[in-house]
């Protein structure tokens, strides 16, 4: 693996592996005192945000401290988009600099593909922490750790994805990844907040959540933006929350082992009640945890070792060094 | 003025070789071959297995000049539409400033004079500074010494119904066109790419065919009811063939052009990620590309034009949402028009002719252009050869830019000369 820019064609395999590794990276480091493997020592990692998001930034931040890397933050204004210093040269400056990983979230969808290209010769990998409205990748990596891990596995079972699915790139990401590891998707939404052409993606669409979720062992609820609100999606707070909304009612129409999970920051009372949200049902602490270890994974299937370095190699190349740290 | 002899040539691709001696500008006599009486100081131009036509007319340029000289001027504009088989161009207003008063107007056309490689007429802003809010003078720049023919807000709509009315009404008392960008702003707003499943996946907020499908509808009852002469810019959509098929069969005076990247690129382009593909309007489904060509085929599109859109790369080699649309179509509209009209038999030279010279320069009331090849008409001429092809390399085209979506690919058929007014200005891929 050269860079992740995506889940949209992501090899099963590949995406496996990467899992796997996280399990492996997270059974290591539990109960140790001192979190940290030098597995990436002397690799830098550039974290580059145009767009502020702590939770993201921070998760792969630490990702990197715990694998020994050289994390390098640099944050870029989104106003410099179209102006000033182009993300092309920002690109090649990096690289020119030593980056050996640059993390990159961008509000333009396509530009961590645009950085990758820009980086052909230079050897630095790119891993897409958010693009516009297109991907998310570690996030769907993330979703799909905590799902493996509360559900045993993925193949057969049924997610639902509920809110704003037009704007979101954690529901792209998701559904590329969890129908290639097996699951199935039911996309929930009001039409206005579903993609044009959603018909030819390889789920189902319903407007209706309560039909739904009896049937389901997974719900996503999505974060719905503040400005959407009053952009004529839907005509009120109120009646998204009376139709999309996870109360407490309809909490109960969920089978025991059905999971709550959400990508965070959660508008609560609105898009999920606060009971639904601090449930036992809700893994949404372990995401953000979750999180950490996935990214982990990915940052070692692109650093360390060659390309074709699966589960095995990684678990085996993390016990090896894990006693020197 | 000397003599031409074009030799061998045959018109519009059809019947028996023939010479054509061009004399004073114009063609002075069409005999068989060896058979006129060129004296022996004419000039040879041997043209056996080339097609003759009039010369094209392109009937939406943007040539830069004034304001953006890094991208194209002027001359290097009417050195691409010489290559490119042009003996015509119009550039649009959107330039900096705008072309929105007599002043800008003349320049541009004495410029264009002075380079003589081309006639460049220049187009005519609708509103003042493209702001959609009020009227430019329109009359004094039809009576200016440019004699601007068309007016067009192109790179935005006038989207105002009431506005768009009266700039219909005003202008059929000049007898020019007003040539439309059919974009309901409302509905794209924010808009990267062709409304679909593509730009879903992708993440790109979607440009319905919609927003052009309205404003095309509305602008031809609007031009039915001032009885006024409407041209449609870069028909993108099926809907759009549809409503102008509906409209011209009520008798609306409306016409329409449409790009040769719409008659040939889709959006499966938007994989790429390169901004050298992103347009306005964008590049649409298999289905619309289809539609279009059917038009054009059998009239409901009158005409290709080609939106010629020079970029400097900083404004192209970026994230696709921060690159500037359009790209570079002169030297390239002929092939692009044998590989998606002609090869496939949906028009055979006579119509290239129709629809790459004689219903634009109708269009825009020309008469001296797009004119039948016959004895004592001028000589705006391009010849053709059908048969060899060349590969495209951006960097070596005329235009100062060089953002060609066809990059290394290999087009079929090539200029080999172009004749303005009885005179050479490009001769096997090189000005004269
Ligand atoms: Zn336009």
């Amino acid at each position: 693996m050269r860079h992740l820019l995506g889940t949209e064609g992501l090899d099963v395999d590949i995406a496996t592996a990467v899992l796997d590794t996280a399990d492996e990276l997270k059974r290591t480091l539990l109960g140790r005192e001192v979190r940290k493997l030098p597995t990436l020592r002397g690799r830098t990692v550039v974290s580059l945000f145009y767009e502020n998001s702590t939770r993201t930034r921070v998760s792969f931040e630490i990702a990197g401290k715990w694998m020994s890397a050289d994390v390098v933050n640099v944050s870029a204004s989104s106003s410099s988009v179209g102006k000033g210093e182009s993300l092309r040269d920002t690109a090649l400056t990096l690289a020119a600099a030593g980056a050996d990983c640059v993390v990159v979230r961008h509000p333009a969808s396509g530009a961590a593909h645009r950085l990758a290209g820009w980086l052909e010769d230079n050897g630095t990998s790119v891993v897409n922490a958010g693009d516009g409205t297109h991907e998310h990748p570690t996030q769907a990596l993330l979703d799909a750790a905590t799902l493996r891990e509360r559900l045993g596995g993925l193949a057969g079972r049924r997610v639902a994805i509920v809110g704003d699915v037009l704007h979101s790139r954690v529901a792209r990401s998701n559904v590329h990844l969890l129908t290639t590891l097996g699951a199935e998707v039911v996309l929930i939404a009001p039409p206005t907040l579903l993609p044009v052409g959603v018909g030819a993606w390889p789920v189902t669409v319903s407007h209706d959540l309560d039909a739904e979720l009896p049937a389901v062992d997974a719900v996503m609820m999505l974060r719905v933006q503040a400005e959407r609100m009053h952009g004529g999606f839907f005509p009120s707070a109120r009646e998204y929350s009376i139709a999309y909304g996870l109360s407490e009612a309809r909490q109960r129409l969920l089978s025991e082992h059905a999971v709550v999970l959400h990508p965070g920051p959660m508008l609560r009372g609105m898009e999920i009640a606060s009971s639904v949200a601090d449930a036992a049902s809700a893994a949404i602490t372990e995401q953000v945890r979750n999180g950490v270890h996935v990214r982990m994974a990915v940052l070692y299937h692109l650093l360390a070792g060659d390309n074709t370095a699966g589960a095995a190699d990684a678990a085996t190349a993390t016990r090896t060094h894990g006693g020197e740290a | 003025m000397s003599e031409i002899l074009i030799t061998g040539a045959r018109l519009y691709g059809t019947g028996d070789p023939v010479d054509v001696l061009v004399a004073d500008g114009h063609i002075a006599e069409i005999a068989a071959v060896g058979a006129t009486a060129a004296p022996k100081s004419a000039r040879l131009l041997r043209a056996q297995g080339r097609v003759l036509l009039p010369g094209f007319v392109d009937l939406h340029t943007h040539l830069r000049e004034p304001g953006r000289e890094d991208t194209e001027t002027i001359e290097t504009g009417s050195a691409a539409a010489a290559l490119g088989g042009y003996t015509a161009v119009f550039a649009m207003a959107n330039t900096d400033p705008v072309a929105d008063n007599a002043v800008v107007v003349e320049h541009v056309w004495r410029r264009g004079r002075e380079v003589g490689l081309v006639d460049v007429h220049p187009v005519g802003a609708v509103t003042v500074g493209l702001a959609g809010e009020r009227l430019a003078e329109l009359g004094t720049m039809a009576k200016s010494a440019a004699g601007v023919r068309m007016f067009s807000d192109d790179g935005h709509c006038v989207s105002d119904p009431l506005l768009m009315r009266r700039a219909l009404e005003y202008s059929t008392a000049l007898d020019v066109v007003v040539a439309q960008h059919a974009e309901e702003p409302r509905l794209t707003v924010g808009a990267q790419a062709h409304e679909g499943e593509r730009a879903s996946r992708l993440g790109y907020a979607g440009w319905p065919s919609s927003a052009e499908e309205t404003i095309v509808a509305r602008d031809c009852l609007l031009a039915r009811h001032a009885g006024a002469r409407l041209h449609v810019c870069h028909v993108s959509t099926s809907g759009t063939v549809d409503v102008l098929s509906w409209a011209k069969e009520l008798g609306t005076d409306v016409s329409a052009e449409v790009t040769p990247h719409h008659l040939l690129l889709t959006d499966e382009r938007l994989a790429t990620y390169d901004p050298v593909n992103k347009v306005n309007p964008p590049l649409r489904a298999e289905r619309d590309v289809l539609a279009l060509r059917r038009a054009l085929a059998d009239g409901v599109l009158d005409c290709v034009a080609t939106d010629h859109a020079p970029h400097a790369p900083q404004d192209k080699d970026s994230e696709w949402a921060a690159a500037r649309p359009g790209m570079l179509g002169l030297q390239t509209a002929l092939s692009i028009v044998v590989e998606t009209m002609l090869r496939p038999g949906l028009l055979d030279w006579r119509g290239v002719a129709r629809v790459m010279s004689e219903r634009p320069a109708e269009i825009a009331g020309l008469p001296d252009q797009g004119r039948p090849l016959a004895q004592g008409e001028p000589a705006n001429l391009v010849l053709v050869d059908p048969d060899a092809e060349w590969t495209v390399r951006g960097g070596e085209l005329a235009s100062i830019a060089a953002n060609t979506p066809y990059e290394g690919m290999r087009l079929p058929a090539v200029v080999s000369a172009t004749l303005l007014r009885g005179r050479l200005t490009s001769l096997e891929g090189k000005i004269v």
